[in-house]
């Protein structure tokens, strides 16, 4: 979307036919809530995408059912790779279903993802609602690994209920850190839950930074992107150094089939991830 | 023969078309172009020269298409219907691989592209500019569509100038026609009068000079009236436009009014019926689509055209992003004038007037956009963009 952020490679001819996906095997399933899996995939035979850098996503492709777009929630070198579906429809539901051993299909990666980079030298604030988490989880893990090249870190992690929380406990092993504020809050719980409740912008206020100098990465529902963005700005944090991960419709992720368009962007190619200042004349009209 | 050069004009007697038929053929080329079916003129294999609409022309208005007689006995005197190329190059179906379950995995085939080469007969100054377009989106980007490429590398474009502009034509708006500058590689300009009815016909490139090189005997050169004769026939073309649209600033004159209350005006009529991206020559959207075998051993994949007045089209977690029916005209409207410019760096529309025609309701987009231009920035709305 903007010259300062890092380009995705071209998806290289060699890949062969654009819309082919490659199969890849199912290694592991954690459920993480009632509606919500993450599936840990390895490649089946010789084929594999090449790799991907936080934010981007792939098209995820059950056979018989069909594809859907989900981001990249992690990955290692064996070439394996970590999804997180929530089902929603027909192809989620059949996703969500798989066990280990059947196989899935993926194309990809696509996208420009968080220009994390960006942030060296400042503070980062991670802001993410429900499923807005896994696009968001190597993006904490980039900043852990370089955990020197950042000021203040701070991650914010909202739900609507404590049982809609995913990577329960590896969050929870992020909290024993010293070098991390981590927030979770719920916007709705019973007696068990003794952490905050309220959505995640109610959380922006308690965040420690200096606002010019840092830089945000926000994923969730449209409307709390939008809010917590915001609120951001109120507290003096650039809306050039705000970044939100916008979703749509996509059948080709490859800017060919028109259905991701907002206002002069294609999500797939130009996004998902973009810049808060880019998008906000967009974000205030309604259906875009 | 031999001699037929690149920029050559030449005369084509009516007589000799059969011949000129004879001789795309004879270079490998399967013809298409218009005919009557269905009391329009549609795109379709062309044999012979009784498959063209020989005598008609057509009548055209917002809603309104009509087929009716000629005086003479013209090839190509009528305008655009209600099919484009594109069709040929981006069928409304199209399988793009096939898969089978194999050893507890899957092994994809995709689809072999190519198919026989095709000589499109008939494509007016508009169209030429709306092949342009879809090539930007099918192959100017990171990607290219595969089936796009290949059939586009095996066609032959025959460019006819318009004799006559429709009802509901504005290329002159768009800077697109109607006269043909450059694209083809063979041009007719048909001359029904003074003189016998005949063509002049300028070679565009070495494939168009292969052609005319087959007619035998060779075409004469064209002499200097005929070349002006078929320029004052463009020239009264482009004199009598149906519509007109002030162009001048429109992607910000729509950036900028996403909430005018037209929208609303204009929503009340429409119904989302997707004509007008059916019609379109450059709408390029589309959906994938998986076909399972009965045993669930194979599937295929299917693309076919898809249009943003469908309400899936935005379907996001089980709503759709855009749900009113002002949105989606807003949508395709603000995308075609607008938004294009961003993504490909000229406007998507050319002027063709086919959305105008063939909306069943007659709504008429040079007239929503001279609505929004006479009161701009009017309002906000809820909202408030600006």
């Amino acid at each position: 979307m903007l010259a300062d952020q890092p380009r995705a490679p071209a998806h290289a001819e060699t890949m062969g036919h654009p819309f082919a996906p490659i199969p890849y095997t199912v290694r592991s399933v954690v459920l993480e809530t009632p509606d919500t899996t993450t599936l840990v995939v390895e490649p089946h035979g010789d084929q594999r995408i090449p790799s991907s850098r936080p934010g981007q996503f792939v098209m995820l492709y059950a056979f018989g059912v069909g594809e859907v777009p989900i981001g990249v929630a992690g990955g290692n070198a064996e070439g394996q790779l970590i999804h997180t579906v929530r089902s929603a429809g027909k192809v989620t539901q059949a996703l969500t279903h798989l066990t280990p051993g059947d196989t899935v299909g993926i194309r990809g990666p696509y996208g420009h993802g968080w220009p994390v980079a960006n942030a060296r030298g400042g503070d980062v604030v991670v802001v993410a609602g429900g499923l807005g988490m896994p696009p968001l989880r190597e993006v904490v893990y980039e900043l852990f690994r370089h955990r020197d090249s950042f000021g203040r870190v701070e991650i914010v992690y909202g739900a609507r209920t404590p049982k809609d929380l995913v990577y329960y406990n590896e969050i929870q092993s992020w909290r024993r850190r010293d070098d991390v504020r981590l927030q979770v809050t719920v916007d709705a719980a019973g007696r068990e839950w003794y952490g905050d409740v309220g959505v995640v912008t109610t959380r922006i206020p308690d965040c420690r930074f200096d606002p010019p100098k840092t830089t945000a990465f926000v994923c969730g529902p449209e409307i709390m992107m939008k809010l917590t963005a915001q609120a951001l700005v109120e507290r003096g944090v650039k809306p050039e150094s705000t970044w939100i991960s916008m979703e749509r419709n996509m059948k080709c992720a490859i800017g060919l089939c028109g259905h991701c368009q907002f206002g002069p962007s294609f999500v797939c190619r130009d996004g998902p991830v973009f810049c808060y200042r880019d998008l906000a004349p967009l974000l205030a009209v309604r259906e875009v | 023969m031999g001699e037929v050069r690149v920029g050559g004009q030449y005369v084509l007697d009516r007589a000799r078309f059969p011949e000129f038929l004879s001789a795309l053929s004879a270079c490998g080329y399967d013809v298409v172009g218009p005919t009557v079916r269905d009391s329009a003129i549609v795109y379709d294999r062309i044999e012979k020269l009784d498959d063209l609409p020989v005598g008609w022309t057509d009548r055209q208005d917002g809603g309104k298409y009509r087929l009716e007689r000629r005086s003479d006995e013209a090839l190509f005197g009528y305008n655009v219907g209600p099919f484009s190329w594109k069709r040929f190059l981006f069928p409304p179906r199209e399988r793009l691989w096939t898969a089978e379950k194999v050893e507890g995995s899957f092994v994809v085939r995709p689809e072999p592209t190519g198919g026989p080469r095709l000589a499109f007969l008939g494509v007016r100054a508009c169209e030429l500019a709306a092949l342009d377009m879809t090539d930007k989106v099918f192959q100017g980007g990171p990607v290219a569509d595969p089936g796009y490429r290949a059939r586009r590398a095996r066609i032959l474009k025959v460019a006819v100038q318009c004799g006559q502009a429709g009802g509901t034509c504005f290329c002159v708006s768009m800077g697109t026609g109607p006269g043909v500058r450059s694209g083809a590689d063979l041009v007719l300009t048909e001359i029904l009068s003074p003189g016998p009815h005949r063509f002049l016909l300028e070679v565009g490139t070495p494939l168009g000079a292969e052609v005319v090189a087959r007619l035998a005997p060779p075409l004469s050169s064209a002499a200097k009236d005929e070349e002006g004769l078929a320029r004052g026939i463009v020239e009264r073309t482009a004199g009598s436009m149906g519509r007109r649209m002030d162009t001048g600033g429109i992607r910000d004159l729509l950036r900028t009014n996403l909430e005018h209350p037209r929208w609303e005006i204009v929503a009340a009529r429409c119904l989302s019926c997707t004509n007008c991206t059916m019609v379109c020559p450059t709408c390029f959207c589309s959906s994938q689509e998986e076909v399972p075998s009965l045993d669930a051993q194979a599937v295929e994949r299917w693309r076919r055209w898809d249009s943003c007045y469908n309400l899936a089209f935005t379907e996001l977690h089980g709503t759709s992003v855009r749900k009113s029916g002002l949105s989606r005209y807003r949508q395709w409207m603000t995308h075609k004038l607008g938004t294009w410019h961003d993504q490909f760096g000229t406007s998507g529309c050319v002027g063709c007037g086919r959305c105008i025609t063939w909306c069943p309701v007659g709504i008429d987009l040079t007239e929503e956009v001279a609505a929004i231009r006479a009161s701009p920035g009017t309002i906000t709305t809820k909202g408030g963009s600006r």
